[in-house]
This record gives C-alpha cells, structure tokens and sequence, in this order.
C-alpha cells in the first residue's frame, strides 16, 4: 500500500468495516457449530450458549454416522464438486485460450454466445435438461450432475480467464512459439500457470453452489446411491418433527470439505513464482 | 549468399494496411537495423519474418528458402523480445536449452552449446536461478542467449535494450556488438534509439507507415538522406529546416541543415532570439527562434554561455545544405 493512503483513520476504518463484515458473515456458522454439540433441549432454551458440561451432547453426530449412508452422500457430494470444477476449469480455460490467443472468423460472436450462459440461469431449462438425461439413461448418475454443473460454471469460466489470458504476455508465447513449443504446451506449462490466480477464483466462485445445490441431486439423481450431502440431510428435516441435532451436526461436518477445498485453491491466488516472466 | 530476402510483402490487419510492399535483403552476416517512428510496422515486420505473423501476401525466404508456410521454430531464427520472455518456471539453464530438447538434440552438445552461450555472455553463476531471481540485465542477457544456443540463420531483435537503464544499456549494446562479430550471424535489430542504430548498424533501414524509406550504412544515410523525412530522423538533435526563399532560394523549396554545421557568427543569413539553451558540459544546444515551424538548434562543441533572449547570428556555408521540395523530395 502506498504512503498516502496509509491515514491511520482509514486503516482502521477499512479493518473496523472488514471485521465487522466478518464476523456478521461467521456468525450463523458459528452458532451452527456450537448448537450441534448441544442437547436439543439446550438448543432451544439458549441457542447462543456456548456447550457447557451440562449441555454437551453428541447426539447429533451420532444420529448421522448412525445413519449409515452419510459416508457415501459425502462422497458423491465430493466427486461431483471436484469433477465439475476439474471440467469447468479445463474445458473453461481452453475456450478462453482459443478466443483470447487466435484470430477467427465471428471470435466475439462465439466470447458472446459463450458469456450469454451468466445472464439465463440453467435452472429454466431445467426439464428439457430432465427429459434429455432420461432419453441418455443418464438419471440417477453423478455423471449427470457433473455435466449440468459444469455446463452451469462453464460462462463465467470463460468469460474471466479470457480476459485474464487476454493479458499474458504475447512476447512469452511467442518465444514459445519460435522455441518449438507445441500450443498446448504453451497453454499448458505456460499460460496455465501465469492465469492460476484467475483459476482459483473461478474455482471458489463455482465450488460452493455446487457443492450446496439441492435442486439438480432432487430432480437428477434422488437415488439413494447417488444422493449428494445437501440432499441425504434432507431426511433430517421431517414435515412436522425435524431432528435439529442430527441437521445441525450434518452441516457442521458439510463445511469441512468446502473449507479444505477453499484452503487449497486460496493458497493459488497468491501470485508468487510468476514474477520475473517478462519486465 | 543472402541471409533473408524478402519481395513485394504486405500485411493487413483486416481492414489496415500496416506493412506496404516491402522489398529488402539481409546479407550473410550483416547487421541491419530496423527504426521509424512509434506504429509504422517494425515490430510486424519482424514478426512477419519470424513467422509469428503470416504475411498477406509477398514472399519471404531465409537461406534460400522459401519460408512462408513454414512454423517460425523450423526457420532457422531466433528472436529476442523486449520484454524478455523468458519461462517463468525454468531456471536459466532450461531456458537456454529449451529450444534445444524440442528439436530433441543430444544431451552432450545441448550441455556444450549452453555452457558455450553463458560463457560468452558472463552467465555462468546463474545458470541454477530462476528469472525471478535476476536483475533485468541478467534477465537481458539471459534471453540473448537462449538465442544464441539455437545458432540461428538470423537473429531477431526487438528493442531489445528498452527495458535497460542507460548504462547497462551501452554494456549490453557493447556485447550485441562483440556477438556478432564473434558469431558473424546475419542480425535484425529494431530500435527507437539513434546511437543503437548508429553504432550498431551495417545498414540502416527507415521505415515509414509500413513502407521503407530508405536503405544503407549509417553514414551514407547520415550524409546523403533521400527525402526529408530520412533527414529529420537520423541525427539527434534533428536537421533545422528553413523556407529555401530566405536564402534566395525558390519558393517552394526547404533548406535543410544539421546544427554542428552551423555557427553563431557576427554576421550571418539568418537571426533571431536564443529561446533555449541545453548545456550538456561536452556539448551546447542553442536554440534560435527564426520564425519557422521549429526554432533552429545549433550545436556548439564545448561549453559556451549565452542567455536567453539574446539575438544572435547565424551562419553556415551552403556545401553542408540540403534542398528539399514541399513534398520532401530531395533535390540534388
Ligand atoms: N494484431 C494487430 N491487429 C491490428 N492492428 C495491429 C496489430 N498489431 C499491430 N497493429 C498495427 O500495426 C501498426 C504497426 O504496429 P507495430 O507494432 O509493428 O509498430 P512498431 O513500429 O513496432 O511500433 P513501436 O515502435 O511502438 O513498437 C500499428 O498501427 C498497430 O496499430
Ligand atoms: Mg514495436
């Protein structure tokens, strides 16, 4: 940060806003946490008591490890974020590549055809999408969960690392170029890296819907095999008694994947090995 | 034998003509160098022979070798960019060899050529670094020699020395020049700076909105520029024009002069009030408004004090003149 902006007033503002927005946003989960170690007597009488030797129960964590199926909600849940985000990352920075780097006939037509997908939410097609995955056999696969979302993160993938591809030095692919390097090499070992900052952000931005979707698991793949962990806690949550300790417990545990997920690609945006490329 | 040769070569960007029917060859061995003004197509030009542009139409050919379809690794060139561009994952010895392993050649002459390049340019301490961890000399120098490991037909430069601050800026300069006499490699060089192109330069050529203004040695170029436009590029500080009428002259006529050959004198053809003085301690640049376009610079050897405001004399003898149409043509 510059001198001129360093004003010991606005630093503190600026960490006076910044903290205050934290802790409002940690806050729920907070409370999710502390709740799903308590008794569900004690949920109700304090909910913002911190669980003390009297309230402290493991009911909730019980009640889910219990239910058998968890383990295997989790993991579809998992494999359906990373594959999707794997996709949506790959074919995502490759369209970027081809419109950001080569010189084609109707290029913007197709950046804008390709962008279009930000603006109408893949939910409206929802059941053309229903009808096409029952014509491919495809209900009730992961595979199917991970092709809708990947087509869902696909636009806005496009949309960011092109522009980001957009301002890779041109001198450095071309010395690729005249070096011998095949273009997906420089896609590869060259361009790749340099855009990892944009890839991370992508990444998170598409990570956490995905990951808390209820909508596609409920009308795609509702088997019990192929149930994901938003869907699987749904059998907590009954039309008249709801077992608020095993749902709050459930979703205690659904943070920890995100979290660690959120670790690594937050380690991506620093930018460090990239300097020294060109200038 | 010539090292490049190229014919009636045009570039368009869709609808903009950027490079006009260039004609121009490269002797084996010869150090050319590329300036004009800032957007008139050097850089494409060079990109066109190096094959990371395809020309709209003309026919380019390296080493007697047609190489318009030809992928710009198979051409027998290497480039070196101003930004450098050097592998931001690789440290210097893989940078250097890269191009090498591409073209899949033995580990042992890969080794050799590399040890050789980094000798040469006084890189031998950095081979394990990476080029984040080098200065922008380093880094310079670095790519110059990934160059020179390819042993290239032809070198390409791009203001390769832009980046640099002026004192690395004359060593570097200093070493293109050792290289190439050491390598006698033919050599493009673009550049925007008079004395690189002075000093370097078996032949200079001047482009101008994509066509080639002229061609030949520095000083021939110095000494005897086709058209106005050559004149007032080549030298620093550029040539004076006055209307030919105030000496006599016809009407529609410039007289061009350069400002060492003109003198402050006790009487003199043209005068007028000092407007501006450069003291440079080797030098003085005087500048004289005479009513024209541009005030008239005089160049003085040594240090000469002269306020502004003065009004001085100024003379010249006619041999040093050149004549010029209105439209810049050079009259003999
Ligand atoms: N990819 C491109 N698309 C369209 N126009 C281009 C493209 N590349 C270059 N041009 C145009 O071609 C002209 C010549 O550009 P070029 O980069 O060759 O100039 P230059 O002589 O190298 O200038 P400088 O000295 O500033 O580097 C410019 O007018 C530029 O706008
Ligand atoms: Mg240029």
């Amino acid at each position: 940060m510059n001198k001129a902006r360093q004003n010991p007033v606005n630093v503190i503002a600026a960490h006076g806003a910044l903290i205050l927005y934290t802790l409002i946003a940690l806050f729920p989960v907070f409370v999710i946490v502390i709740n799903s170690f308590k008794s569900r007597r004690d949920i109700f009488r304090e909910p913002l008591a911190l669980p003390d030797a009297d309230s402290f129960s493991m009911i909730g964590y019980q009640t889910v490890l219990k239910q058998g199926d968890f383990f295997l909600y989790f993991q579809n849940s998992l494999i359906v974020t990373v594959c999707s985000l794997f996709f949506i990352l790959l074919f995502g920075a490759m369209a970027a590549f081809a419109l950001s780097e080569y010189r084609f006939k109707g290029n913007t037509l197709m950046g804008l055809y390709l962008a279009l997908g930000i603006m109408i939410p893949i939910r409206i097609g929802t059941v053309a999408i229903l009808d096409l995955m029952v014509q491919t056999g495809l209900v009730n696969t992961l595979f199917a969960l991970i092709l809708v979302y990947t087509a869902q993160g696909l636009p806005l993938a496009v949309f960011i690392l092109s522009e980001f591809m957009r301002q890779v030095s041109e001198d450095l692919k071309n010395a690729g170029r005249i070096d011998g390097l095949s273009e997906y090499t420089i896609f590869f070992r060259l361009v790749l890296p340099l855009v990892r900052p944009a890839m991370a952000t992508v990444a998170v931005f598409n990570m956490i819907p995905i990951w808390n979707d209820l909508w596609f698991p409920l009308i795609l793949a509702p088997a019990e095999e192929t149930k994901t962990l938003t869907l699987g806690s749904q059998v907590f949550i009954g039309q008249f008694v709801t077992d608020w300790n095993a749902v709050l417990s459930a979703l205690s545990l659904a943070i920890l994947p995100v979290m660690a997920l959120y670790v690594i690609f937050s380690r991506q945006l620093i930018r460090g090995i990239t300097s020294g490329a060109v200038k | 034998m010539t090292a490049l040769t190229l014919s009636n070569v045009n570039k368009s960007f869709g609808a903009v003509h950027v490079l006009k029917d260039i004609n121009l060859s490269v002797e084996e061995g010869e150090f050319v160098v590329f300036v004009g003004p800032s957007g008139c197509g050097k850089s494409t030009l060079l990109r066109v022979i190096a094959g990371l542009e395809d020309a709209t139409s003309g026919i380019i050919d390296i080493g007697g070798t047609v190489v318009n379809t030809v992928p710009p690794a198979k051409r027998g060139i290497a480039m070196v960019f101003q930004s450098y561009a050097l592998y931001p994952h690789l440290n210097v010895r893989d940078n250097m060899a890269l191009a090498l392993k591409q073209e899949k050649r033995p580990k042992a002459e890969i080794e050799k050529r590399v040890a050789e390049a980094s000798r040469m340019l006084s890189l031998e301490a950095y081979l394990n670094r990476r080029p984040a961890e080098l200065s922008g000399g380093q880094r310079q120098r670095v790519a110059i020699g990934r160059a020179v490991v390819r042993e290239p037909k032809l070198f390409l430069f791009d203001e390769p020395l832009s980046n640099l601050d002026a004192a690395l800026r004359m060593n570097t300069r200093l070493e293109i020049a050792k290289l190439h006499r050491q390598l006698a490699a033919s050599m493009i060089y673009v550049t925007h700076d008079q004395t690189e192109a002075m000093t370097l330069a078996d032949k200079i050529v001047v482009l101008r909105d994509g066509r080639v203004e002229q061609v030949g040695s520095p000083m021939e170029l110095y000494n005897n520029p086709a058209n106005r436009f050559v004149a007032e590029f080549l030298g620093s500080p550029s040539m004076n024009f006055v209307p030919a009428e105030r000496l006599g002259g016809p009407a529609d006529q410039e007289i061009g002069i350069r400002p060492e050959h003109v003198q402050i004198a006790e009487s003199g053809v043209l005068s007028g009030p000092v407007v501006h003085v450069e003291q440079l301690g080797g030098d003085t640049n005087i500048l004289v408004d005479i009513g024209y376009e541009m005030p008239f610079t005089v160049r003085m050897f040594g240090q000469y004090p002269v306020g502004t405001g003065t009004t001085v004399n100024l003379a010249f003898s006619t041999e040093n003149t050149y004549r010029f149409t209105r439209d810049g043509v050079r009259q003999v």
